[in-house]
C-alpha cells in the first residue's frame, strides 16, 4: 500500500516555523498530494533544499532530506540524482535561493535537464532574513532594501526555465491549489527537469509593507492579477493589450528534450 | 606516470565512484583522466558549472553512499570553502584534491606553490578540524589519494590531498599494487539516532534510501539531525565533537618519516622540498642532517618535533611565506627557521645548504 498524505509528513517536527498566513504550507501540501497520487515510496524519495523559508520545507517531510547551503540545492541534487538515478528527487527552493545566489545552478540544471522536480515558492521577497528585495520583487514594491520602491526589472522564472531547457515548466499560485497540484504531478510524470513556480503569499515580510496586510489580501491579489497563459497568448495574437499588472499562469513547456539521470529499470 | 594521473588512479583504486569537477590549471588532468575512465567502469563523472557546484554534487553523492571526490586549484578551492564547512557540519565523507598554484587570486596558473596550506585548515567559517595529506612523489600521489578516501570514510570529514603543480605534473615510474586496502564508512546501527556518536565520537552513516529517513542540515542540529540553533550546549557539544573526533586521533592519523633523529640541524618538509632535502642528504652524508617528511600536515603531528632531542634548529622550506613554519614554532622551544620561496619553483639544494651554514 502506498503511504498516505499524513505519512509523508514528519509529524514530530510540528509545529512548523512558518508565520501565520504563510503560503508555504499550501505548496508543501500540494506537493505531497501530488507525490501521493504518483504512488512514490517514502524511502525512495529525497527532498532537497537550499536556504530560506522555502528551504525549511524538507525538514517537515518524512523522507531522507538534505537541507544545504544558500543557492546550491540544485547542485547537491545533481550529485544525489546522478549518483543514484533510481531515487525520486524533489527540490524546494525560493525566489532568492533559486534566481539570485543560485541562478547559475538553476540554468545549468535546466540545461542538463536532470530528471527531478524543482518547486520554487516565489514570495517575491527574502522572508527568512526579514524582507529584503529579491530578483522577483515587483517594480515599485517596498522591501527593507527597496524602501523607496523596487527599481530593478524582475526575472520571469517559468520562462527562464523554458529558455534554459527544462522539459516541464509551469506557474500557478497558492490560490490555484488544484491546478498547482496537477502541475506538480505533471512535472513529476515528465522525464527531465520539471520546474513549477508557485507564487505564494508572505504577509509578514511582503504584504505588511505593500498594503496587503492580511494573507487573504495577497491571495486575492494573486487571483486577480494572474491571467491564463492561453488567454494571454490569445490576446497577443488578436493584437489586444495584456494588462501590465498581470502575470501569466499555466503550463509553459511540456516537451521531450534529451534528459539526464532518467532511471531505466 | 604523471602525478595528477596517479592521483586519479589512486582514487579509482580506492573505490571513488563519483567525481564532480570543473576545469582548472594545474589540476585538470585529474578530471580528464576520471572523465575517460569512470564511464567505462559504470561510475559517475560530471563536469559541473563551477567549483561551488562541484563540491555540492560531491557532498550530495556522498549521502547516497558514494565515495566522492573533486579536484581543483587555488581559485576553485576558494569557491569551495562554504560547502567544505557544510561537509564538516554534516559529517560527509569527501575527498578534495588541491593541486596548488601561485596565488593570491589568479596568480600563477601554471606554476607551483603551497600557499593554501592554512586555507585548507581554516578557510571555511567557524571552528572545525580536517585532515590534509601532502605527497612528495608520484607514487605517493597514488598511495595518499587512497589513504585520503579511507580517512574520509573513517572520520566522516573532508580530507584534502594538498599537492602542487610540481608533483602534479611530475612524471615518475610508480608501482600500483594488485590489492589496495580500502575502508568503508561505518553504517548507522538500528536503534541509534543518525547523529548520535559512538565512543569514537563518530556516528554511523545513514545512507540515503535505506529507510533511515534522516534529515541532514548545515544548521546546528541535535542527535536526530533536527535543527536546534539557539541552545548553546547543543552547539558547543557538536562543534567540540567535530573537532575532537579528528584531534583526539592525531597520533594515530600522523604519517611521517624521520631520519637521523640525533642530528642538530633538522629539516622539516612536505611536498616538493622533501625531494630537495633527500638530495642533499644523499650528496652530503658528512653533514649529518636530520629530516622530517610529513605525509600528513593536518592534524599537525607536533610529537615528531620532540623526537629530535639534539635539535638546534628546525629549518622549514615551503613554497609559501611560512605557513607550516608558524605551526611548528608553536609546538617547540627550538628555533624554527622558515625558508619561504615564492614564484613557482621548488627549493634547490644550494639554497638549503646556504640556509644551514650558520648552524654548522
Amino acid at each position: 500500500m502506498t503511504p498516505s498524505l499524513e505519512e509523508w509528513y514528519r509529524q514530530e517536527r510540528m509545529p512548523h516555523i512558518f508565520c501565520t498566513g504563510c503560503g508555504n504550507g499550501t505548496v508543501i501540501n500540494c506537493t505531497l498530494n501530488a507525490v501521493v497520487e504518483m504512488g512514490w515510496e517514502i524511502d525512495n524519495t529525497i527532498f532537497i533544499s537550499g536556504i530560506g523559508c522555502s528551504s525549511r520545507a524538507p525538514g517537515y517531510v518524512a523522507t531522507d532530506s538534505l537541507h544545504t547551503t544558500h543557492g546550491r540545492a540544485l547542485a547537491f541534487a545533481t550529485g544525489v540524482k546522478m549518483a543514484r538515478p533510481e531515487f525520486n528527487v524533489v527540490v524546494f527552493t525560493g525566489d532568492g535561493d533559486l534566481s539570485a545566489i543560485g541562478g547559475n545552478h538553476f540554468i545549468h540544471a535546466c540545461r542538463r535537464n536532470i530528471d527531478m522536480t524543482v518547486i520554487c515558492m516565489n514570495n517575491m521577497i527574502y522572508g527568512m532574513t526579514g524582507g529584503q528585495g529579491s530578483p522577483c520583487t515587483p517594480v515599485g514594491a517596498i522591501s527593507t532594501t527597496t524602501p523607496y520602491g523596487a527599481g530593478e526589472p524582475v526575472f520571469d522564472l517559468a520562462e527562464l526555465a523554458v529558455a534554459a531547457g527544462a522539459n516541464y515548466s509551469a506557474r500557478w499560485t497558492t490560490y490555484h491549489v488544484k491546478e498547482l497540484t496537477k502541475a506538480i504531478k505533471a512535472g513529476m510524470e515528465t522525464p527531465g527537469l520539471s520546474f513549477i513556480e508557485a507564487m505564494t503569499q508572505c504577509p509578514t515580510s511582503f504584504g505588511r509593507k505593500n498594503r496587503q496586510r492580511q494573507p487573504s489580501d495577497m491571495i486575492e491579489h494573486m487571483k486577480n492579477h494572474s491571467i491564463l497563459l492561453s488567454k494571454k497568448k490569445r490576446l497577443e495574437e488578436e493584437g489586444k493589450s495584456v494588462p501590465d499588472d498581470t502575470f501569466a499562469v499555466g503550463e509553459f513547456a511540456r516537451r521531450n528534450r534529451p534528459a539526464m539521470g532518467v532511471y531505466k529499470k | 606516470m604523471q602525478g595528477n594521473i596517479a592521483c586519479a588512479e589512486g582514487a579509482l583504486a580506492a573505490g571513488c565512484n563519483f567525481f564532480g569537477g570543473y576545469p582548472i590549471t594545474p589540476s585538470t588532468e585529474v578530471a580528464e583522466h576520471m572523465a575517460k575512465k569512470m564511464p567505462k567502469m559504470g561510475r559517475t563523472f560530471i563536469q559541473m558549472e563551477d567549483e561551488i557546484a562541484s563540491i555540492s554534487s560531491v557532498i550530495g553523492a556522498s549521502w547516497t553512499g558514494a565515495k566522492a571526490m573533486t579536484a581543483t586549484s587555488g581559485p576553485g578551492f576558494s569557491l569551495m570553502m562554504e560547502n567544505i564547512g557544510y561537509a564538516v557540519m554534516t559529517e560527509t565523507p569527501c575527498v578534495i584534491v588541491n593541486i596548488q598554484r601561485g596565488g593570491p587570486s589568479t596568480g600563477q596558473p601554471t606554476m607551483s606553490a603551497q600557499g593554501d596550506m592554512m586555507q585548507c585548515r581554516f578557510g571555511s567559517h567557524g571552528d572545525f578540524s580536517i585532515i590534509a595529506l601532502t605527497p612528495s612523489t608520484v607514487q605517493e600521489m597514488f598511495e595518499l589519494t587512497v589513504r585520503a578516501f579511507n580517512l574520509a570514510e573513517r572520520f566522516r570529514c573532508p580530507v584534502f590531498l594538498m599537492s602542487d603543480e610540481t608533483i602534479g605534473h611530475m612524471r615518475e615510474r610508480i608501482v600500483i599494487p594488485e590489492i589496495v586496502e580500502t575502508k568503508n564508512r561505518k553504517p548507522l546501527e538500528k536503534g541509534k539516532l543518525p547523529f548520535e556518536a559512538d565512543s569514537d565520537l563518530i556516528p554511523g552513516f545513514p545512507v540515503f534510501g535505506e529507510g533511515h529517513r534522516v534529515h541532514v542540515t548545515g544548521l546546528t542540529h541535535n542527535a536526530k539531525g533536527y535543527p536546534d540553533t539557539t541552545n548553546h550546549k547543543i552547539h558547543s557539544d557538536l562543534v567540540k565533537r567535530l573537532v575532537e573526533k579528528v584531534e583526539s586521533k592525531r597520533h594515530e592519523i600522523a604519517d611521517y618519516d624521520i631520519l637521523n633523529n640525533d642530528a642538530e640541524i633538522v629539516f622539516l618538509t612536505y611536498g616538493p622540498a622533501t625531494r630537495t632535502v633527500r638530495q642533499i642528504i644523499k650528496d652530503r652524508p658528512d653533514l649529518h642532517i636530520g629530516h622530517i617528511n610529513l605525509r600528513i600536515v593536518w592534524p599537525f603531528p607536533e610529537e615528531v618535533l620532540s623526537e629530535f632531542k639534539s635539535a638546534k634548529v628546525f629549518i622549514i622550506p615551503e613554497m609559501n611565506l611560512g605557513q607550516i613554519s608558524r605551526e611548528a614554532a608553536r609546538h617547540t622551544n627550538v628555533p624554527v627557521l622558515s625558508l619561504p620561496k615564492l614564484g613557482g619553483e621548488m627549493h634547490n639544494p644550494k639554497e638549503l645548504l646556504l640556509a644551514m651554514e650558520e648552524y654548522l
